[in-house]
């Protein structure tokens, strides 16, 4: 029978004929958990009597949501974390290496057709390498690290064709935004869902990462490119839940408003809303083409006057490239304030956290209240060149006229 | 187990960062996390909570991050149920496998402050208030019985180690 390839992936993996609506414990090839996860997964852990891990090999470690360490409590989660690696052999991603979604890509931990878990809900990044990667909670993980296998309900499965070509100024982030406004925070509730379209095969992994990174914000358990460079694909008559296509040339930068990901507009109707803070960085667009795009907007320029402009590179990799081709020298000399790698300002755990009232554009996943560390700031979520466009002028404005 | 308890009600698509705010996730101290419940929603949230009260919501619940500190802080504040419409399925499998009781039901007619009365694995839920029953959607044999143990720990600790 013709299968999805959430189907094929759970079927292999369980060792059992599946389709959607099926239950089944499935072998995981690959799992990640962070310092805002793994002191939980670790006590699960323990609790369940775990003594080995089941494929210590197969895991990793990374301090990125608190980095470098903020309060002395934080620092004891840390130290669990060193300790616990060093005693079971797992690899540890240090303060600093960057963001853990950034890292498996750049370090190409897990491959197509591959089945992940990640105690972290944007694991279904990895989906811009064609592997089924799902985010947990930390028990979840810890039964996994103690058992080598989850169990799985087999998703339904939308498929995304886009078709035509970006307009001027719009990137993957304001595609997904549009996406994401369009079907709603629970259109994709429990749900895989497929990209296609040639349009792939130009794009970068960053971009494409962008568009899986995001899926989860319309609720879905998974995310695939399906690519020449992925090589995966749906059986040509697999049964979808529902078949979307996209003409990337009617969409135009966006920004979702606050305080939902799915309350998405057109840049132009927000023109001369006052921001306060911009960032650019997280695990959705702190690559290093999304620097580049910015410090092509800034080139030159100076941040408007009573704005700040926060920039943390998505990974150490990215912050050195970023140093020896000048972009991060381009970012100071426009006003930016340099971060160390990591997710801090995206969760709101430390560093840029926004005044009361104050206005945030960022280039981040999430602007729900609170978000950023304080309840009575607004966010607001856009692309990076976006981002730019708008610290420039000190109000929300895209890069240039999208005519659309 | 039969679960007894006053609606606190909320509305679609309740996010894990009003929940419980991402600053205040990284610790392993159940009672602080607890104090922060639902304080970015509901700054009365912890006065009108006591222990055993279902938390009422509508589609999406739960939508977000993937943080088992949202149902830990809603447990450990003492909700003894979260009813919604939809949930979110993170949250979904964190609460079943933390063992805080879920129901999947339609909510638009249960009020706040209603008194609701369940019994864990049944396919009913009573509000004593309203005198009346909503119809639950059955979960798949693998949730209920993670659910009944109480949680994945006490699952995997009575299976051997199987899942």
């Amino acid at each position: 029978m013709a299968k999805t390839l959430a189907e094929k992936i759970l079927s292999k993996h369980s060792g059992k004929d599946l389709t959607a609506g099926d239950y089944a414990v499935c072998a995981v090839d690959f799992m990640l958990a962070t310092d805002a996860t793994a002191p939980i997964a670790i006590k699960s852990w323990r609790e369940m009597g775990g003594e080995q891990i089941s494929h210590p090999e197969k895991m990793v470690l990374v301090l990125d949501h608190a980095t470098p360490c903020p309060n002395q409590k934080i620092a004891a989660l840390h130290s669990l974390m060193r300790s616990f690696a060093a005693e079971h052999a797992i690899k540890l991603y240090e303060v600093g290496d960057g963001v853990c979604h950034q890292l498996v890509l750049e370090d190409r931990l897990v491959k197509a057709g591959e089945l992940v878990l990640g105690a972290d809900s944007h694991t279904c990044t990895y989906g811009a390498l064609g592997a089924m990667s799902c985010g947990v909670g930390a028990t979840d993980l810890a039964a996994t690290m103690l058992t080598g296998k989850s169990w799985f309900r087999v998703p339904e499965t939308i498929r995304i064709d886009l078709t035509g070509n970006f307009a001027p100024h719009v990137y993957a982030k304001d595609v997904i935004l549009h996406i994401v406004g369009q079907l709603g925070s629970n259109g994709a509730l429990y749900k895989s869902v497929e990209f296609y379209g040639e349009i792939l095969d130009e794009l970068e992994l960053s971009s494409k990462a962008t568009l899986c990174n995001m899926a989860v914000e319309m609720g879905a358990k998974n995310c695939f490119i399906c690519d020449a460079t992925t090589n995966i694909s749906s059986d040509h008559d697999a049964l979808f839940s529902e078949t979307i296509q996209i003409d990337l040339s009617t969409i135009a930068p966006m920004v979702a408003k606050p305080h939902t990901v799915d309350n998405v507009e057109q840049v132009q109707s927000l023109e001369k809303t006052i921001i306060n803070q911009g960032f650019i960085g997280s695990c959705t667009n702190g690559s290093l083409a999304d620097l580049k795009i910015a410090a092509n907007i800034l080139s030159g320029g100076k941040i408007a006057s009573g704005v700040r402009l926060l920039v943390s590179p998505a990974s150490k990799k990215i912050l050195i490239a970023a140093i020896k081709d000048g972009t991060i020298e381009i970012l100071l000399d426009a006003g930016a304030t340099l971060l160390t790698p990591g997710c801090g300002p995206c969760v709101g755990t430390h560093n840029g956290i926004p005044g009361d009232g104050e206005n945030v554009i960022s280039s981040t996943n999430r602007n729900f209240t609170g978000r950023m560390g304080n309840n009575k700031a607004n966010v607001y979520l856009a692309s990076p060149a976006t981002v730019a466009a708008s610290v420039l002028a000190g109000w929300i404005t895209s890069s240039g006229e999208a005519n659309l | 187990m039969i679960l007894n308890g006053n609606v606190l009600k909320y509305g679609n698509n309740i996010n894990t960062d009003v929940i419980i705010p991402g600053k205040y996730t990284k610790t392993l101290d159940l009672s602080e996390l607890a104090s922060h419940a639902m304080e970015d929603l509901d700054e009365n949230f912890s006065q009108r909570l006591k222990n055993g009260d279902f938390v009422v919501g509508g589609d999406n619940f739960g939508c977000g991050s993937s943080r088992e500190q949202a149902p830990l802080a809603l447990k450990y504040a003492g909700v003894g149920c979260v009813v919604a419409k939809s949930f979110a399925r993170i949250f979904f499998r964190n609460c079943i496998n933390i063992g805080l009781p879920l129901i999947v039901c339609d909510t638009d007619f249960i009020a706040d402050g209603d008194r609701l009365k369940y019994q864990l694995g049944a396919n009913i839920l009573r509000n004593e208030t309203q005198k009346c029953s909503y119809d639950l959607q059955e979960f798949s044999q693998v949730m209920v019985k993670v659910m009944l143990a109480g949680g994945l720990i006490n699952y995997l600790k009575n299976n051997n180690g199987e899942l």
